[in-house]
């Protein structure tokens, strides 16, 4: 199973690498975004700066992630269920995501420093939670994919069931991140706070698990 | 008489719900003030949504493990009785914040929450209708379901507890996010037990009426081998 896993990620991999026209494409969606943003809002202060950082994670998230599952055609998903099984395509496709939003999440976290200033008192620990959230993000809209995938109808369908499932994980984010703007928290809600989306992330991991089976095969 | 006594519990305590309801001694807190008879209808409405939908994930995992069309229409009936439960709870709510909090909408966690439940099965029906083929949205629909239940419980059973909140059970409160179950009173208990089920049958009777509707309307999908 490992080595299948790893068969498949290298798979996605080499295709990122190869094609890259999305690669490319999610990024030059993030410059021209936050773009729009720095001529919209020229140094915004810091909370509003939070929440669009957040809020362009999102939207980035569902871009890059929808695609995943879009580029298998009928054809080539026909190929992989004599190759693989389910767990090991969904554990392989959930790695990829990770890889790819944490990329995208440290390249718009260096834009929005560039265009945007850097309103942060902590920039080490913003960087931290930007990964972790790029991982939550990534994990829930993964299984959501799946899902729009088999109803082809999606990217629309995609945001509708999507938006409002991340809102605990976006709100825990957003209240997370405030500590690196210099607001002081309780000893332990932070650790506290930490714990919660990295447990709801478990969570998430394993419902994909054990729902994308049967979302595999029609 | 057999099948239907639970109908006929539902009924006779609704009745008691309302007459005791409105007519027993209720007491006298801050702002509060008469309108802490709104208890016996707020609440018992989030507790029967809480049912209900979980009512439904249970036919969800059900369908997954044995595909059968019934299940299918079970869950989606429980899940539209549940979003019902949430609206009419979420309009008691907003007229009682409106006599104590001064305003329908203060955006208070629970509240923001509720509105996040009603948009996730909201969501649900939409994907359900988006699916033309039967056998396909069953199984989609399960799966979203349960996925859906298990992110929407955190967020009304902890998030809630980690901020300030005008509800009881908020941060630096004790109690559930529910109700302050310690420091209800004796004779309001006697009303507020009774009404939680008598709301949760009648909102189960309503169910069981859509889902014959469908049994009917599906019948030759269902018999089909």
């Amino acid at each position: 199973m490992t080595k299948t896993i790893f068969a498949l990620l290298k798979k996605d991999l080499l295709l990122e690498l190869r094609q890259q026209h999305s690669f490319y494409g999610i990024l030059l969606y993030v410059a021209s975004t936050i773009f729009v943003l720095y001529l919209s809002i020229n140094n915004p202060e810091g909370e509003v700066w939070n929440g669009l950082f957040w809020i362009i994670q999102l939207f980035v998230c569902v871009n890059a992630v929808a695609k995943s599952f879009l580029q298998e055609s009928r054809g080539r998903m026909l190929y992989f269920y004599t190759i693989s099984g389910a767990k090991a395509f969904i554990i392989a496709k959930l790695i990829y995501n990770i890889i790819l939003m944490l990329l995208m999440s440290l390249l718009s976290l260096g834009l929005f420093f560039i265009l945007l200033k850097n309103p942060l008192s902590n920039t080490l620990l913003f960087t931290g939670i930007v990964c972790l959230g790029g991982i939550s993000l990534s994990l829930v809209f993964t299984l959501l994919a799946a899902i729009a995938a088999k109803a082809q109808q999606n990217a629309a369908l995609m945001a509708i069931m999507g938006f409002p499932l991340i809102i605990p994980q976006l709100l825990l984010l957003i209240r997370l991140s405030k500590a690196a703007f210099g607001e002081v928290f309780r000893e332990s809600a932070l650790l506290q706070l930490s714990f919660l989306i990295v447990g709801l992330d478990i969570m998430v991991i394993a419902l994909s698990i054990i729902l994308f089976p049967f979302l595999w095969k029609d | 008489m057999r099948k239907s006594w639970w109908k006929i519990l539902a009924a006779v305590l609704l009745i008691y719900t309302f007459a005791a309801g409105f007519l027993i001694k209720v007491p006298y807190i801050g702002n509060l003030k008469e309108t802490i008879r709104n208890l016996f209808f707020h609440v018992p409405m989030w507790f029967g949504q809480i049912i209900l939908l979980t009512t439904s994930l249970v036919y969800s995992i059900l369908y997954l493990r044995k595909p059968d069309l019934r299940y299918d229409i079970f869950a989606a009936c429980f899940a539209k009785t549940g979003i019902l439960m949430g609206i009419l709870g979420l309009i008691t709510g907003a007229i009682w914040a409106t006599y104590t909090w001064g305003e329908p909408w203060s955006n208070d966690p629970k509240q923001i929450g509720v509105a996040i439940a009603l948009l996730i099965y909201f969501a649900y029906l939409v994907l359900r209708n988006a699916i033309p083929d039967i056998d396909k949205r069953a199984k989609i629909g399960a799966v979203y379901n349960i996925f859906a239940y298990f992110i929407y419980l955190p967020l009304i059973m902890i998030l809630p507890r980690l901020v300030e909140s005008l509800h009881p059970g908020g941060k630096g409160v004790s109690g559930n996010p529910g109700l302050n179950g310690a420091d209800l009173d004796a004779t309001m208990r006697l009303v507020f037990w009774p009404a939680v089920i008598g709301w949760t049958l009648l909102g189960t009777w309503i169910t069981t009426l859509n889902i014959r509707l469908y049994l009917i309307r599906d019948k030759n999908l269902i018999n089909a081998k």
